[in-house]
């Protein structure tokens, strides 16, 4: 487990509000090794937003090395980034953020239009085995109005998966779902975990940290906890010790 | 991003938003449809005022004999005699630009049928007057070239002789009829032309082979005047250059010599035609400027309001890989897409508004190529032009912005 996925060394991310700097990072340094489940937890305020944004690569930092998978971002230009996003960054948003009108196949086939290298038919080859990971094989022509919010974030991780990404980077991905739904979509996170996929998992929930093997805990722009979670919860078993659904 | 991947992004986002879609392409639909309907009227009314003017003969050349001095006498031209079949064959072979040519022997006589007579002019023609003149036939047929050869005693009738000749309506076609003592069997009869614009009866005539007034009746060779027809209305300043040239050969003139004939057109009748035809297409290309330029500040409103209403679209494709060029072809194709589908929509329109109009209310119209090219190829050009703008607008956005937008 030598393989850093992350590798973050003293990242500061500075902006300009007027005649005001506001500092949103000061000095973040933390690594991410391969195969590991971490959430990024923090208060609002504390630079969660900006730490994501700058480890999704739609951000670049003040000042600081940023590594993913070896590459230095520090230095892309913003066409180099976004040939970055869409071979190693997977996204779940917290607003699921699927085009509407569009079938789930389409939806997860999205990012692969921007991969010149593939043909229509690997296209949908891909994007069917994405969806039959996230268990909504039967699904594919629904468009989002015809899912759940449950589904509906499952296919956003769908298309997360399709590129076979180095990291799937999710932005409080249970934030608009009940207890249920939650846990349901970070069983399924674990068991990508389980396969191998790197988790960076940001949230304000402490309950939803449990989950994950490692939390790193943000305020004021600085790592404050840095603590790698001995007792993982099993999503599995936390969706079994919920009481029944009622049925009225 | 590959160009087949481009359109195929472009056009499901357009399937998301059909009506809109749409409603966008009705602006260069409109506007393509009515440039190619417009058009269409003009030139086929153009082209019918041409006929109507080309009826009146705007395309005739006359060769006239010149007025020359004879012993410090100027003589009057028809008497001179210079013009012969020599020249009417020769500019029959020689001249590129002329379709028909005929000579004209003519004289005046009383023409006899039964009892009645009547004095009118005798023209000897050859066949090709008919087309010069245009003058058709109405019953009965016209004279050959056979007829000419043979100098036969064959005419044809203006209706101001048949009115006089054969008051009680019946048929003169196949009776005989007598001019200056020569039996002339009637075989034809021509279509009233009326007054020509100068006052004259035009149908108080009588046409027969110019061979047969030549030797039945003047015993002469030479002609009182020759008659052209250029190819066309704008041909005929060369057809009058070809004839000038052909015929100071035939009459073997030097350079020194004064042309012994005349040459005339209809130059005034030619001049207000293509002014007028000129500021048709003036007026018609202004209007089909104004509105594709319509049309396609519609398709920037509707491109604009599709992009800040797909703010989080953009913010999410840029997030999962697009770069700001993807954005931008994707919102220029999708521009470019309606204005294209929209522009060939409006040819189709445009050409069955034209035949739609021609059915309904009779007006003549063609379809042009070049309205079809120009107006289609504006309107591309159009997509291209006001799509670019909200297309890079999209593409400059900044992902982390686009994708918080609400």
């Amino acid at each position: 487990m030598n393989n850093k996925i992350l590798e973050l060394q003293q990242i500061r991310r500075e902006f300009v509000m007027g005649t005001e700097i506001v500092r949103a990072l000061k000095g973040v340094s933390f690594d991410v090794h391969a195969g590991e489940f971490v959430t990024i937890m923090g208060s609002s305020g504390s630079g969660k937003t900006t730490l994501l944004n700058l480890l999704g690569c739609l951000d670049k930092p003040t000042s600081g090395e940023y590594l993913l998978d070896g590459v230095n971002v520090s230095h892309l230009s913003r066409n180099e980034l976004a040939r970055l996003r869409n071979r190693k960054i997977g996204f779940v948003f917290q607003a699921y953020n699927l085009l509407p009108r569009t079938s789930a196949l389409e939806n997860v086939e999205l990012p692969l239009f921007y991969n010149p290298a593939l043909s229509a038919s690997e296209r949908k080859e891909k994007a069917v085995k994405a969806l039959a990971a996230v268990k909504l094989a039967d699904r594919l022509d629904h468009t989002p109005s015809q899912l759940s919010g449950g589904q509906q974030q499952r296919v956003a991780i769908a298309r997360a998966l399709v590129n076979q990404p180095v990291m799937i980077l999710a932005d409080e991905a249970t934030g608009n779902l009940d207890t249920r739904t939650s846990y349901e979509i970070m069983s399924l996170m674990q068991d990508l975990n389980k396969d191998g996929k790197t988790i960076v998992f940001v949230t304000h929930e402490p309950d939803i940290a449990a989950f994950s093997s490692r939390t790193v805990m943000l305020r004021d722009g600085k790592v404050v906890k840095d603590t790698v979670n001995e007792n993982v919860r099993s999503a599995k078993e936390a969706l079994e010790a919920l009481p029944p659904a009622d049925d009225y | 991003m590959s160009a087949i991947n481009l359109i195929r992004i472009a056009l499901r986002a357009l399937q998301r938003n059909k009506l809109r879609a749409f409603l966008t392409m009705l602006g260069i639909i409109i506007g393509v449809a009515a440039v190619i309907a417009m058009v269409a009227i003009g030139e086929g009314s153009k082209e019918s005022i041409q006929s109507q003017l080309s009826a009146m003969g705007s395309n005739m050349i006359t060769i006239l004999p010149a007025s020359n001095v004879s012993g410090g006498v100027r003589i009057e031209g028809a008497s001179f005699q210079s013009l012969t079949i020599v020249d009417v064959k020769a500019i029959q072979k020689g001249a590129e630009h002329v379709a028909a040519v005929s000579p004209v022997s003519a004289t005046k006589g009383q023409a006899i049928y039964g009892a009645l007579n009547w004095p009118t002019s005798l023209q000897g023609v050859a066949p090709s007057y008919f087309e010069i003149r245009k003058l058709d036939i109405a019953d009965g047929v016209s004279f050959t070239d056979a007829d000419v050869g043979m100098a036969a005693k064959v005419c044809v009738l203006g209706k101001t002789v048949i009115d006089n000749l054969f008051p009680s309506g019946e048929s003169p076609v196949g009776k005989v009829i007598r001019l200056n003592s020569i039996p002339l069997q009637v075989i034809g009869t021509l279509v009233p032309k009326g007054q020509s614009s100068f006052g004259q009866d035009q149908d108080d005539i009588i046409l027969t082979p110019y061979t047969t007034v030549q030797k039945r009746i003047l015993a002469t060779i030479y002609f009182q005047s020759i008659y052209a027809s250029a190819v066309s209305e704008g041909t005929s300043v060369q057809a009058t250059d070809e004839i000038i040239d052909i015929l100071r050969e035939t009459h073997r003139l030097r350079a020194t010599d004064e042309n012994n004939f005349q040459v005339r057109t209809m130059e005034e009748l030619i001049k207000t035609l293509s002014s007028t035809s000129s500021l048709l297409t003036v007026l018609l290309t202004a209007i089909a400027g104004i509105s594709l330029v319509i049309g396609g500040i519609g398709i920037m409103n509707i491109m604009y309001v599709s992009v800040t209403e797909r703010t989080r679209e953009i913010g999410l494709r840029m997030s999962i890989g697009a770069r700001g060029i993807d954005i931008l072809l994707q919102f220029l194709v999708e521009a470019i897409i309606i204005s294209v589908t929209g522009g060939i929509i409006g040819v189709i329109l445009g050409i069955t508004a034209a035949k739609v109009i021609t059915l309904a209310l009779g007006w003549p119209t063609i379809v042009s190529e070049s309205s079809i090219v120009l107006s289609f190829m504006v309107c591309a050009l159009t997509g291209v032009f006001f799509g670019y703008y909200p297309a890079q607008a999209a593409s400059r956005l900044d992902p982390i912005e686009a994708l918080r937008y609400e």
